[in-house]
């Protein structure tokens, strides 16, 4: 359980980690608060020539207003996410979402930004992102760029970052009048998701005006459960209504099978999660 | 002198546990922590095969890398490197096959070692493992018992000829011991026929296995986190030929063990092999992923059991035909280990009738061997397991059927058709505390309504009453079961010149809080303070004699030694204190820690003024040696029978499949206990690992034989998040051949809880048609097993009434 051996350096502004990363080329690797990294490293299934750590990048950490949407660092931890009171306020949903990350010492260490660079299926944080339409903000060397969350994610442990860019921030929306659920599924309390539901819901006049619906772990990034939003968009706001419209949480779903959960369970899960997930929200 | 104010009992006092604070600050001496001068570090090449024959391997250039000192493959130790022992060869045509520590011609399970680095650092070592080069040809491999079995199967010892390792039988009708289980059958007015599956588990120990070997000279220091120094020493001298006297082995702190260190390891002996080889010191610490691929597993089998009863309930037979996975090779107990549990399916009840046939089985996974409760765990479960069905079955109340057929408190001593005899107990009493602590008619109350109500989240009641044979083990039984060793304890006491003690006990604690216990026990026994007593342990050149930790055998066999060891230095003590009174010893009482003159207050010597008398020896009586220090070694006349009643509520979400425990009652009977506090701390941990084999743990293999559940995000233990408050208590029938009256505890709560978790799993599921629900019950499983049960296309359960 040690890593191969690599090279290492800690910038103390982005300016310099962009430029770290150029100069070390495609087998540099960035390093946040290294929870997924450092395993991958130590069963020596990566074997980055560099590691550029972020963690002295001042301005990549912590949550601000920033009028119609909160500005979140990629560096900012989870245990910070957890405490801080414009998450609490405007976007509650990846509160509950990051109470359910791991453990407390992981908390402590892992990243907002270094889970959603990450892009493990099962992880919690990209649904979530995805059911808030959050906006992830880029920088490298060419300059910097902003890509939509249904963008962001592209596969497997895959995103849109190119060799070189780092991930800077999170822009997301807040969303007045609306209310969100995480509903987890996990076989022991610290485990990754079987299947995880993100909903977001706006509620008016006894309808649903708008549902968005994100699935953890059912499929090789997180995906929109499209046809149970279309099918709760304007139905009235009933216990019913939510039933018939979770029977399709599966429908876009691609789940894989493993020894914990067959790809048939899954899709049955986030039927039923999806359920009690916008019952949570208030959805009926 | 005055008389002291009367002094506290130890034995029974609630005393924090001296050794955790050393423990766990980790300021202490693990094997991990030890580095010698020169040492080098070694890592392991391990198959990534599970079944092939090594058909070429280059390390040139591996020898080449920076740091590097030595790489050696199995070819280069074959005639210094030894053979892995098994020391219970249970029948005498048990198939004993070659299991060379580092693999010569063929690997035979994934995570085998096939070659080894020896380098200045440990990163370097693990380098240079990358750079081995190592042609594999694969042979077919087959991994489940059934098939290894069948004719025509692939074979995991070609030379054997045959899968099978061996056949035991035990017949009660046969033995005398009781009537027979076929006939009892064919009588039978009701018969149950049941087949449960004992999935494989990783004992998942805190520590990872660690060693260190230093050769100095001829002599060679083995520090290892095992929990069977003495063991070591011996198979280490018996297999590699080197002189035992020449060979020093040392269990520092060792962090947790589970059965899963009761065993000698390739490590052990590839470190051995490399220190001579080099004549330096070498370390090898495993991984996580080393320690649940290697280290050996546990359970892994397959029990068909048959029970036989009148209509009323009366069990009239028991039958069991068992299947055990040995994986590719033999651990040190590994065939002996389903018979630890042989004697155990007749649990707490007058079965007349008994037959039990146990076949090992050779496959290419992983060797599995003794894990906590080893074989007893099985046994409770397939018992408790059936009389819940048969109670189902028959329309009765799980435990009226238990109530009909256990053995009662009035007919202790009491000789069972497996040809134990269970010395005391009182399950009447344990399970009414039980039933009492658990609100079982509330219980009950709300399941009916839950029921009728269609709810879909249903509530479920297990039961299970057990009983378990620990303090392993009285020598001649032990000696008819072809175990090669005895089972006997040593201890012994010195007596320092200050009055202070220090006490040698031949078991190897591993977290089981001795050196507390054992201190409490010489301090009541000398009548010395607490904190006067040191507790040596776990050195083959400090405590010579011994045979170490497993089995609940610690307290029950070790403690007894203990108690007369200490019992001689009082003897030994009292003409010395005579001597200084002037007076005839047979005036003398010991008291609180001194001798009295019996109708002359005031008058008293105590045992450290004969501590100190014997140091200076300038006015010693004829014919006394000049110490106190006294040695005893206890060989147990029999076993001794904890039991108790665990009771366990689940909910299960008929949506989902997750099953969550909603209360979990444990009431143990362990003989009279030494340390609450240790006793609480045992039954805890002991019923969460139980339940985890319930719910949450199994090692898992893919069709070619990789591991699939190597790290913890796969192997999924529970922690105390998933795990209820336990409530416990207890009930205390003192066990009559120990003069402490204490029984054992150490395995008791996870022989205990499985059953009970199932039970209720099961119970919560009967109205829908469901009668089993495999090990672990994951939330898929027990989902899966309710859509087939609506389906109807659940296999019915086998046996049931007869027309």
């Amino acid at each position: 359980m040690i890593p191969a051996a690599f090279d290492y350096t800690r910038p103390t502004d982005l300016g310099a980690a962009v430029q770290a990363l150029a100069d070390a080329g495609e087998d540099a690797k960035v390093i946040a608060g290294g929870q997924s990294l450092m395993p991958m490293l130590r069963m020596r299934f990566a074997a980055p020539t560099m590691l550029v750590d972020l963690g002295g990048v001042a301005e990549l950490r912590g949550v601000r207003d920033d009028g119609e949407a909160l500005v979140i660092g990629a560096m900012t931890t989870h245990d910070e996410i957890l405490r801080d009171p414009l998450i609490q306020q405007h976007a509650p949903l990846i509160a509950q979402a990051t109470a359910t990350v791991a453990d407390r010492q992981v908390r402590h260490l892992g990243t907002f930004g270094g889970s959603l660079a990450h892009a493990d299926p099962a992880g919690d944080l990209p649904s979530v992102a995805t059911a808030l339409e959050a906006t992830f903000e880029i920088a490298g060397a060419g300059g910097r760029r902003s890509v939509p969350a249904s963008e962001f994610f592209v596969d497997y442990l895959t995103t849109v970052l190119e060799p070189g860019e780092v991930l800077t921030s999170i822009r997301v929306p807040k969303l007045p009048g609306w209310s969100t659920h995480y509903e987890k599924f996990s076989r022991v309390a610290q485990a990754w998701a079987l299947v995880g539901v993100a909903v977001a819901v706006h509620r008016s006049n006894g309808t649903v005006a708008d549902a968005r619906v994100a699935l953890t772990n059912m499929a090789s990034k997180p995906v929109r459960a499209r046809a149970v939003e279309d099918a709760l968009s304007g139905a009235s706001a009933t216990e019913e209504s939510l039933a018939s419209a979770s029977a399709h949480a599966a429908d876009d779903a691609e789940p894989s099978s493993d020894p914990w959960a067959s790809a048939d369970y899954r899709r049955h899960l986030a039927t039923v999660l999806t359920r009690r997930a916008l019952h949570a929200a208030g959805a009926a | 002198m005055t008389i002291a104010e009367e002094r506290q009992a130890e034995v029974g006092r609630d005393r924090r546990r001296k050794e955790d604070a050393r423990l766990i600050t980790g300021r202490t001496m693990w094997t991990d922590n030890l580095a010698l001068p020169g040492m080098m570090h070694l890592a392991i090449l391990r198959s990534p095969m599970a079944h092939a024959r090594i058909t070429h391997i280059d390390v040139t250039s591996a020898r080449g890398l920076p740091g590097v000192f030595d790489v050696f493959t199995g070819r280069d130790v074959a005639d210094m490197q030894g053979l892995m022992p098994c020391v219970w060869p249970v029948t005498e045509d048990t198939v004993l096959p070659d299991y060379p520590p580092l693999a010569i011609n063929e690997v035979r399970h994934t995570g085998e070692p096939v070659a080894v680095v020896a380098a200045r650092d440990a990163a370097s070592a693990l380098d240079a493992l990358e750079a081995i080069d190592i042609d594999y040809d694969p042979l077919p491999v087959v991994l489940d018992m059934e098939s290894a079995l069948a004719d025509g199967s692939p074979l995991v010892h070609a030379d054997k000829g045959t899968n099978k390792c061996y056949t035991w039988v035990l017949d009660s009708a046969a033995a005398g011991s009781g009537g027979d289980a076929a006939q009892a059958a064919a009588d039978a007015e009701v018969v149950v026929r049941r087949r449960y599956i004992q999935q494989r588990l990783i004992p998942a120990f805190m520590e990872p296995r660690s060693v260190v070997v230093d050769p100095t000279g001829e002599q060679i220091t083995v520090w290892s986190a095992t929990q069977v120094p003495h063991i070591l020493r011996l198979l280490l001298a018996m297999s590699t030929g080197v002189a035992e006297h020449k060979i020093r082995v040392i269990a520092p702190d060792v962090g947790g063990g589970f059965g899963g260190k009761l065993q000698v390891t390739p490590e052990e002996f590839i470190a051995f092999a490399a220190a001579r080889r080099s004549g330096r010191p070498v370390k090898f610490t495993e991984t996580r992923s080393e320690a649940m691929l290697s280290g050996h597993h546990g359970r892994d089998q397959i029990q068909d059991v048959t029970v036989s009863a009148t209509r009323d309930g009366t069990v009239t037979g028991i039958s069991v035909d068992l299947k055990v996975n040995m994986g590719a090779y033999l651990g040190i107990i590994t065939p002996g280990t389903p018979l630890l549990g042989a004697f155990m399916y007749n649990g707490i009840y007058r079965f007349p009738a008994y037959r039990f046939e146990c076949t090992g089985v050779f496959t290419n996974t992983t060797k599995t061997d003794a894990y906590r409760g080893a074989g007893r765990p099985e046994a409770t479960y397939a018992v408790e397991r059936i009389m819940d069905d048969l109670a189902a079955e028959l329309g009765m109340d799980p435990l009226e059927v238990r109530r009909r057929n256990w053995i009662e408190h009035d007919q202790f001593p009491y000789a069972t058709a497996a040809g134990l005899t269970y010395d005391s107990g009182n399950y009447a009493a344990a399970t009414d505390r039980a039933m009492e602590l658990f609100g079982y008619d509330d219980l009950r109350r709300e399941q009916r309504e839950r029921r009728e109500s269609g709810d879909p989240v249903q509530l479920g009641i297990g039961v299970s009453t057990y009983t378990e044979m620990c303090g392993l083990a009285p020598s001649r039984i032990l000696g008819q079961l072809r175990y090669a060793a005895g089972g006997w304890e040593n201890a012994s006491v010195r007596m320092l010149p200050t009055g202070k003690v220090e006490v040698v006990t031949g078991t190897s604690p591993h977290g089981q809080g001795h050196e507390t216990a054992w201190s409490q026990i010489a301090a009541d026994q000398l009548g010395v303070p607490f904190e006067d007593v040191e507790v040596l342990h776990g050195d083959t050149r400090t405590a010579p004699k011994g045979l170490d930790t497993y089995g609940s055998r610690s307290l029950a066999v070790g403690g007894i030694a203990l108690v007369n060891a200490c019992r001689r230095v009082v003897d030994k003590a009292r003409p010395v204190a005579a001597h200084l009174l002037e007076c005839d010893p047979a005036d003398l009482e010991f008291v609180d820690g001194a001798f009295r003159v019996k109708g002359t207050p005031g008058a008293s010597k105590t045992l450290a003024d004969c501590a100190l008398a014997v140091f200076t020896s300038h006015d010693l009586p004829d014919g006394v040696e000049s110490t106190l220090d006294a040695e005893a070694t206890y060989d147990p006349e029999d076993f001794s029978y904890p039991h108790g009643t665990h009771l366990c509520a689940t909910e299960v979400d008929t949506e989902t499949g997750m099953v969550s425990i909603r209360s979990y009652v444990a009431v143990d009977d362990v003989g009279t206990v030494i340390n609450p506090l240790i006793v609480e701390g045992q039954v805890h941990g002991g019923v969460a690992q139980g339940i985890a084999q319930a719910l949450f743990e199994e090692a898992v293999y893919d069709e070619d034989g990789n591991l699939l559940t190597g790290t913890f995000v796969d192997y999924t233990i529970p922690s105390s998040a998933d795990l209820p408050t336990f409530i416990t208590d207890r009930t205390e029938t003192p066990a009559p051949g120990h003069p402490l009256g204490a029984k054992g505890v150490g395995e008791a709560g996870t022989i205990a809880s499985t059953p009970a978790v199932v039970n209720a799993v099961v119970d919560a599921l009967r109205p829908l048609g469901v009668s089993d629900v495999r090990m672990p019950c994951t939330p898929e499983r027990v989902w899966r097993t309710i859509q087939d049960a609506r389906n109807g296309s659940s296999p019915a359960p086998e046996g049931g009434e007869r027309p």
